[in-house]
Parts: C-alpha cells; structure tokens; sequence
C-alpha cells in the first residue's frame, strides 16, 4: 500500500552564530494510511522538530538540509510557502503540547475555529460555524453552541485541549501530528484525550503521529513505534514487538524505568548520563556513553541499522543487533 | 463590566481627592489671597481684618472643605493676573492645547502603528533598520531642542512654516480652533511633530519589541500550524495581543505629552495652558497655578480611567474579574 507520509533521509540543521548542528540526522520513516506511529524518546532528542519539519514549521535558525519528505505520494519538502500553507491545518493538522499556551486569549472560540476552515474552504461564515458545532460535539465538548462565543480562559485544561483536537478535525485532515498532546494535562484526563485520539483515528481513517516520552501512552495507542536518540531513530518496529522484545539498549533502559516496572520497594530505575547535547554528540554510537554493553566498536564505528526480525520490520540501529559486537 | 467600570470610577474620585489635598496645601502654605487682591497702600491692620472675614484664619481643614465645596461647583479661586476665575483662564487656553496635543497623538498613532508593525515583521529589512536608529537619536533629543532646530530650519532657513502663534482661529460655539483654517493648520504642524517628536520614537519601539515578543509565543504558531495566511497571523492575531500593554502605556503617555506642552509651547509661543502655566510660576499666580494642576490631574485621571475601560474591552480576561 502507497504509504500516506514517507520521510527520506531527512537531515534538519540549525544554523547558530557557533557553527551548524544536527537536530535530524538520517531519518526516514513511513506512515501508512489509518496507521498510528508513535515518536518517544527523551527530550531533545529531535521528536518535535521532526514533527514541526513536515509542516516546514521549524523555529528559527532551523532548516531542512537533505532529504524530502513525501506526502500523499508529492514531495511537500520542496513547496514553496503558500504550497505549504495550503497542506497546513488543511490536510495535516498539528494538536499542540500546552493546550493553555496554543490559544489566543484575545480572540473567541468561535473565531478561531472558523477561520482555520475558512483559511482552506470556500464557504460562509455560517457554514463554517456549523462545522465547529459539529467537530466541538464530536470532542464531547457540553453545550457547542455557548461555546464559540466564550474565550480560551474561560475553559480548563483538559476542556482547551478538546478544542484544539476539535480544531485539528476542522478540514478532516488526512493525518494529525500530536506533539505531546496530555503533557500538560492531569493523568486522569490524560487517558480521556487517549481514547478520544484513537475513537477519532479510528472513525474519520486519519494516520496519527503520536509524538512522547511516555513509552506507557505510547503502547496503548500506536501500532508502530520510532524510538529516536540524538536526533536519528535508532529502533522502529511493531509497538508490540518493542515492548515485549526491545532490541536496542537504550529502549531497554526506557522500558525499564517506567514506574510500571519496578518491583514495588525499590527505587525507579533510570538511565545513566544524558542525553548529548548537539553540539557534541559523541563518536561512534551515540549512546555508547550510557550503554552497560559498550564494546570497544560503539566508540569508533557508528551503527547502522539492522533488522532483528525481517518479518515485522522490526529495526534497530546497534552493533548487537547487526552482528558486529558480540553480546 | 458595569461593576468594574464603577470600581475604576470611585478609584478615580479617590485620586482626585488626593490632587486636590495637594493642591490646596500648596496653595495655603505659598500663596497670599490678600497680596494678590490688595495694593501696597492697604495697612497691616486692615489685611488683618480682611483675613478675619475672608475665613484664612479658620483651621486647615476648615479651608480645605471650603475649597473642596467650591470646587465641585467648578470654583478654583481668581487669577490675580487676570482678574478672572482660574477656571475661566484655563477654559479659554485648553482649546489651543488639547488641538495640539490631538494633532500629536494623532501623528503619534498614523506613523507608529504601521511602522512598529514593519519593523516587528522585518526587522532585519533596511527600513526597519533606518526606523531603529532613528528612533533612538529621536529619543535622546530634548523636545525644546527639536522646536528650536525646527524653526531654525523650516522657518528661517526655508521659509515654510510661521515660527511662532497660532495662525488664523474660528470660533466654533466658543471653542477656538486653528484646524479650519489652512494657516490655522500651517500653524499647527511644526508644534505637533515637535511635541510628538519624543513620543513617536518611544511607541514604534514599544510597538515592536511587543509585537516581536508575541510573534514568538506558541499561539502564533498554533496559527501557523492551522495554515492561516501570514497578513491573517500578523493583524489580527499578533497585533490585538500588542494593543494591550500599548493601550496602557498611552493612556500614561498621553498625560505625558500634556506636560511636555510646557516646552513646546514656550517656544512656539502658542497660546496654550502650557505657556499659561510658565507664565503664572513666572508671576507667581499661586492660584492659577494650583488651578493647573488640578485640571492636568483631571485630565490625567479621566484619560487613565478611559484607557482602563477601553482596556477591558479589548483584554476578554479583565472582563470577566470584573464581572465577579
């Protein structure tokens, strides 16, 4: 099946007044249609400005070096501004982090859901107003029509975050990136937003890029997982595959910290070190500072990926996997 | 909103109550009420007996309710000089002034909208460069200073403007205004861009630096994400969030640039408040002069009561902590 978004050898650099850096080194990934992927790593490790990039809404001095970035089978890499404009909020809608920061406080609901239909559709402003109902009522929102006149501080957090996915459903787009959706949200609306992403994926056939920390959101909701490290992926495969089997170290480590894991008594678990700055990302593999199987190999040769199960698709960027360091 | 603009209101009524304690204390302890109405020919005794019967010699605070009570009626006391009621003075001088300070304002608001704006935008484009710079030389220079460079320049050297007065004036239902009349307005310019020659740098800066602050926030780029056209972002998204704190630095700036008439009208001799006031300190006028400041401290609390309420209109979040 032609898959919805195939990203192929992205590099994303950020030009600073000290040099360029890395943010995305080498990444592809593919999306299929209805397909749930799920992006986790630490932060800084590129997830975001892997998402933002296929929107080409990269903050400054962020740009993409390489690699295009194909959408519905066109190389939307290569739009110009107003090409792209049209694809935003129309066909890829973006659901925010900080539901508290990504309104505008000074304009209504209403306002600020119409003109994202009218900014792509010909239509009345009447018209448009309809579809908001609809979308609000589809985010089970009580009482859509008092809505539209009321401003973003006026609604809690959990309650803002519904409008933000109602206003990411405007255009019924074809996929949703969600940066961190419940981030910022208490754990027990967190689940509700869940549920309420998969209902929706499921019913409207959108793709869904999940983008977290949280290895726990993250297998309940995706089908397919990219762990991301210092901006490359360096294991992807079936969600499922990941959790029971995970291939890479670092994975292994992630998993293992979940407070979910632990045996009840003992401390969480956590990696050791951190995650490079990328300034300087070490030689080699670079996690190899914080493996507890480091080889003399992981300081000098970087690892490409292997598969581990070549019937899944199942991945994994490290020199365990492709044979090269014995275990 | 009712309750809050009469919450702003009441405040307003306590500032005025404490500009006129001023005032007055001012009043009693410089100024001599029998100096100004007597000649030199009146004996001590008989000042003595007038004081008695005018009531100078009641309390403090007998005075000051007597003041108080004349002033609500709108009574500040007699200018000396004049021979009139302050009130009146003021009156037939705030014409000239408030003309001035509108055609400023006004200047003020047509230039360091859009420019601020560009240079928010663009700011790295020759223009906003230019307008940077600019504004700070317009800043660090004092606005007599500009007045004066100014009649050197358009008027003795070039021969443009008129250098001095108000021009040709037509009397509107007793206002007397220099805006109908073509010299009127000739009169009118080089006051105004001196006057607002401070003013403008300090607003297009304040304008850009807001509205670069806002572009910045995660708001706008929700805006972006939802692929809304960039004049769309810029206007309506971006420039509401800036009016804000600019709204209340105005309101601050606009009391401001009322006392900076001062200057500007000393040296374009415009028949304002401005030169009345220099001319009573110079005087010794104490009544008008007290007069003065509580009409300018009037003027300062309505206008700052306005932009509050014009603030309310505009920040949806005050509206509603007034409403509790």
């Amino acid at each position: 099946m032609e898959p919805i978004l195939d990203i192929k050898n992205l590099d994303v650099k950020f030009a600073l007044r000290t040099g360029t850096v890395t943010a995305i080194d080498n990444l592809s990934l593919s999306l299929a249609k209805g397909e749930r992927l799920g992006i986790v790593g630490e932060s800084g490790a590129g997830k975001s400005v892997m998402g933002f990039s296929i929107i080409n809404l990269i903050r400054k001095p962020g740009y993409i070096a390489n690699g295009s970035i194909y959408f519905r089978g066109e190389e939307i890499s290569r739009y110009s501004e107003e090409e792209i404009r049209a694809i935003r909020g129309n066909r890829i809608s973006t659901i925010f982090q900080d539901p508290m920061m990504a309104l505008n406080p000074v304009l209504t609901i209403g306002t600020q859901m119409t003109e994202a239909i009218l900014a792509h559709m010909d239509m009345t402003q009447e018209e448009a107003e309809r579809i908001a109902l609809e979308k609000l009522a589809k985010v089970h929102i009580p009482a859509p029509e008092k809505r539209l006149n009321q401003y973003p501080h006026e609604f809690s957090g959990g309650m803002r975050q519904r409008i933000i996915i109602a206003i990411s459903l405007l255009t019924d787009p074809d996929l949703i990136i969600a940066d961190e959706p419940t981030t910022a949200l208490d754990v027990t609306i967190q689940a509700e937003i869940m549920d309420l992403l998969i209902e929706l994926c499921e019913s409207e056939g959108m793709s869904l890029i999940l983008i977290t920390h949280d290895l726990g959101v993250v297998s309940e909701v995706t089908e397919r997982i990219a762990v991301m490290y210092a901006g490359r992926v360096i294991e992807t495969g079936p969600t499922e595959a990941i959790i029971k089997n995970p291939q890479h170290p670092y994975t292994q480590g992630l998993l293992k910290a979940l407070p979910e894991s632990r045996t009840p008594g003992e401390p969480l678990y956590q990696i050791p070190g951190m995650m490079p700055t990328l300034t300087d990302i070490p030689p080699g593999c670079a996690f190899n500072p914080r493996c507890p199987m480091r080889g003399e190999i992981c300081i000098t040769k970087r690892p490409e990926a292997a598969f581990a199960d070549e019937h899944t698709g199942h991945m994994a960027a490290c020199h365990l996997v492709s044979g090269d360091l014995a275990s | 909103m009712f309750a809050f603009t009469v919450k702003r209101i009441l405040q307003a009524l306590f500032v005025m109550l404490i500009i006129s304690l001023l005032g007055f204390s001012i009043k009693h302890e410089f100024g001599d009420p029998i100096r100004d109405m007597v000649g030199i020919q009146v004996s001590v005794k008989d000042r003595e007996i007038l004081r008695e019967t005018m009531g100078l010699n009641d309390p403090f605070i007998t005075q000051y309710a007597r003041f108080l009570k004349n002033a609500a009626h709108g009574d500040l006391g007699t200018s000396f000089f004049y021979k009139k009621p302050a009130m009146h003075v003021i009156l037939s001088k705030a014409p000239a002034t408030i003309e001035l300070v509108f055609a400023s304002s006004l200047i003020v608001i047509l230039i360091s909208i859009p420019v601020g704006i560009f240079a928010a935008i663009k700011p790295r484009h020759w223009f906003s460069r230019i307008a940077m710079g600019g504004s700070i030389v317009g800043v660090s220079i004092p606005v007599f200073l500009t007045a004066i460079l100014m009649i050197y320049l358009f008027s003795i050297t070039l021969g443009w403007f008129p250098s001095y007065g108000r021009g040709e004036t037509v009397d509107l239902w007793g206002w007397h205004t220099g805006l109908l009349t073509a010299d009127g307005l000739r009169h009118l310019i080089m006051p105004a861009i001196a006057l607002s020659s401070i003013m403008l740098p300090l607003f297009i800066r304040l304008i850009r630096s807001e509205m670069m602050e806002v572009l910045e926030t995660e708001y706008i780029r929700f805006a972006y994400a939802k692929g809304l056209k960039k004049k769309r972002i810029w206007f309506i998204h971006a420039f509401k969030n800036t009016l804000l704190p600019v709204i209340t630095v105005g309101g601050v700036q606009l009391g401001i640039m009322l006392a900076y008439t001062i200057l500007t009208e000393t040296v374009f001799q415009w028949a304002g408040m401005g030169f009345m006031f220099l001319e009573s300190v110079q005087r010794s006028d104490t009544t008008l002069l007290v007069a003065y400041i509580i009409f300018v401290g009037g003027v300062f609390v309505i206008v700052n009561t306005m932009v509050d309420i014009i603030y309310g209109l505009v920040n949806p979040t005050i509206r509603v902590s007034g409403r509790k």
